[in-house]
C-alpha cells in the first residue's frame, strides 16, 4: 500500500468534485424538463457515474502501487487497440500480424515497464515493432493497399500503446528532492497527469454547453469551441497549478506543463475524431455508458503523456 | 459451470454486445438463423442468450468437425450439446432436417447457419432449403434472423489463434412463412432478413 497523507488528500479531493458532479446531476434531473434537455441530462448523469467507476479503479491501481498501475495501463492499450483495430478494416492477410501486435508486441511493451529497461521501453514499438510488422504482412503475401494496411497497425500500436504507455512510464522516474529515495512517490505525478487531462476534458464540455458558440474545427469535432477550450483549458490549468504541492513543481511551473497537457490533450481529442470522422462513426465504442469507448476517453492522454514525460525528465530528474 | 465460463470468455475477448432489435429474450421456442462467418459463431450468439436460455437452446453444427478430436467431441455433446448433422454424405437415414425435427420436438430452441459453410472473405452467400422445411413442419416455433458482426475477422477461416476485435450480435423480428410461399421466395427473404440487421 502507498498511500501516504497527500495521497489521500488527492483522493479526497476526487471523491468532493464527484460528489457535486453528482448532485448537480440529480437537482438538473429534477429541473430540466424538455426532450433535448433530458438528453443532456442523462448523458451527464451517466457520464459521472462511469466516472465514479473510472475513479475508482485508478485509485485502487494507484494504491496498490507497484505493478498495479501498469497493469491497469496495460489493459486499458488492450482495450484500446481492440477498438482501434475493430474500426480500421484489416484484410485476412493482417490476421498474424495482429495476433503479434496484441499477444506478443503490447505485453512486451510493458513488461519493459515492468522492468524498469528504459532503453528498450523507448525504442520497441516506434523501432522494432516498425520493422516487424510490415515483415510479417509482407509474409503473409497480400500485397493490396500494403502501405495503408501497415500503416494502420503500426498507427493502433503507436497511439493506443505507446503513447498511452507514457502514462506509467512516470513511475520510474527519479527525481531528485521527490521520487528519488521513494519511486512510489511518482504515482502522484501520474495522478497530476490523468487529472489534468481528464480535467480538462470535462471543463472544456462544460464551457463548452454553458457558452460554446465558434466550432474550432466544425468537419472534425463539432462539438469543440473556441470558448469550451480557452474557459476550460485555464480552469483546467489553475486546478492543476493547485496540485502543486503534490508534484515535484512550483505553483508555476505546474501550470505551464498543466497547459502544455491542456494543449496536447486537446490535440490528441482532435486528432482522434479525425480519424473517427474518416470512417463515419461517433464513438470508438460503447463500452462506457456516456462516454463513448475507452479511446474517446483516453484521446486526450495518449498525446499528453509523451510530451509530459519527456518535460519531466529532461527538466526535472 | 464451463459453459457459463466459456460464454464469459467469449464475450470478454470479443466485447460482444446484443441488441434485440426485433424481438426479446424469451423462453419460446424458437429458431435462430444467423449468418455463417467463423468456426466460433454459434459459441458467440450462444454467449448472447441469458443463462437459461442457453440452456434450452442447441445449435447445429458439422458433424465432421466437432467429432474430429475427442475435446470437440465432449465439448459438442456435454457443453453446447449441439445436433451434429451430416454434410458430405447424406443419406435418408441421416438427413439433417430429420435430427432438427427430432430436436424440436423435444422442446428445444435451436442456432442454424443456412449458409452451411463459411466464406473465406466473409461474405454471404446463398441460403440452403433447410430452413423452409422446419418452417413448414413447425408453424409454431418462431424464426428469428441474427446478424453476427465481425467475428470473421476475429478467427477467419484457416487460422488458429483469434485476434481480438470487437463483435456485436443482433437479433430481428420473427420471420413468418406465409401461406403457400414458394421455397425460393421464403428463403431469399430469410437471407434478406439477416442481411438487414447489419449494421451501418
Amino acid at each position: 500500500m502507498n498511500l501516504d497523507r497527500e495521497t489521500l488528500w488527492l483522493f479526497g479531493g476526487m471523491i468532493a468534485i464527484l460528489t457535486v458532479a453528482s448532485v448537480i446531476g440529480a437537482i438538473l434531473r429534477r429541473r430540466v424538463t424538455s426532450d433535448s434537455g433530458k438528453k443532456v441530462v442523462d448523458n451527464l448523469v451517466a457520464r459521472t457515474r462511469a466516472w465514479w467507476l473510472m475513479c475508482a479503479v485508478f485509485g485502487t491501481a494507484l494504491a496498490i502501487g507497484r505493478l498495479a498501475p501498469v497493469l491497469m495501463f496495460a489493459f486499458t492499450s488492450f482495450l484500446a487497440l481492440r477498438e482501434f483495430i475493430t474500426l480500421t478494416p484489416t484484410r485476412l492477410g493482417d490476421h498474424r500480424a495482429l495476433f503479434w501486435a496484441f499477444f506478443i508486441i503490447l505485453p512486451l511493451h510493458y513488461w519493459t515497464l515492468a522492468a524498469q529497461w528504459y532503453g528498450l521501453f523507448v525504442v520497441l514499438i516506434p523501432v522494432y515493432a516498425f520493422l516487424f510488422i510490415p515483415i510479417r504482412v509482407a509474409i503473409a503475401g497480400e500485397t493490396e493497399r500494403f502501405l495503408e494496411r501497415t500503416a494502420k497497425i503500426q498507427w493502433g500500436l503507436m497511439v493506443c500503446v505507446y503513447f498511452t504507455s507514457y502514462a506509467p512510464a512516470l513511475l520510474m522516474l527519479k527525481i531528485p528532492g521527490f521520487s528519488a529515495g521513494n519511486p512510489a512517490q511518482n504515482a502522484k505525478l501520474l495522478f497530476f497527469l490523468v487529472f489534468v487531462t481528464q480535467i480538462s476534458d470535462v471543463m472544456q464540455y462544460v464551457w463548452g454547453k454553458l457558452c460554446g458558440k465558434r466550432p474550432v474545427a466544425p468537419k472534425v469535432s463539432p462539438n469543440k469551441t473556441l470558448e469550451g477550450f480557452v474557459g476550460g483549458g485555464l480552469s483546467a490549468t489553475l486546478l492543476g497549478a493547485c496540485l502543486w504541492w503534490s508534484t515535484p513543481f512550483t505553483f508555476l511551473q505546474a501550470a505551464g506543463l498543466s497547459a502544455v497537457i491542456v494543449a496536447m490533450g486537446f490535440c490528441g481529442g482532435l486528432v482522434m475524431s479525425a480519424i473517427k470522422r474518416d470512417r463515419g462513426v461517433k464513438d470508438y465504442g460503447e463500452s462506457i455508458p456516456g462516454h463513448g469507448g475507452v479511446m474517446d476517453r483516453i484521446d486526450s492522454l495518449c498525446f499528453a503523456a509523451p510530451v509530459f514525460f519527456h518535460l519531466v525528465r529532461k527538466f526535472f530528474c | 459451470m464451463i459453459a457459463s465460463v466459456i460464454a464469459f470468455l467469449a464475450r470478454l475477448f470479443t466485447g460482444a454486445r446484443a441488441h434485440w432489435r426485433g424481438c426479446a429474450p424469451g423462453a419460446r421456442q424458437r429458431i435462430y438463423f444467423a449468418n455463417h462467418t467463423s468456426n466460433l459463431d454459434f459459441v458467440l450468439l450462444w454467449s448472447s442468450f441469458p443463462p437459461e436460455m442457453r440452456r434450452q437452446t442447441r445449435p447445429i453444427a458439422a458433424h465432421d468437425y466437432w467429432t474430429g478430436s475427442s475435446l470437440r467431441r465432449w465439448m459438442a455433446a456435454k457443453v453446447f450439446r449441439a445436433v451434429l448433422i451430416e454434410r458430405k454424405k447424406v443419406t435418408r437415414e441421416n438427413n439433417p432436417i430429420g435430427s432438427m425435427l427430432a430436436a424440436l420436438s423435444e422442446g428445444s430452441s435451436l442456432i442454424l447457419f443456412p449458409e452451411g459453410t463459411r466464406c473465406p472473405n466473409g461474405e454471404m452467400t446463398d441460403f440452403k432449403p433447410g430452413l423452409y422445411h422446419l418452417a413448414k413442419e413447425c408453424p409454431n416455433v418462431e424464426l428469428v434472423p441474427v446478424f453476427i458482426d465481425n467475428l470473421n475477422r476475429v478467427l477467419p477461416k484457416g487460422e488458429v489463434f483469434p485476434v481480438p476485435i470487437l463483435c456485436s450480435v443482433t437479433f430481428g423480428e420473427p420471420l413468418v412463412l406465409l401461406p403457400d410461399e414458394p421455397k425460393a421466395s421464403f428463403i431469399a427473404r430469410a437471407r434478406d432478413a439477416v442481411l438487414k440487421l447489419r449494421p451501418a
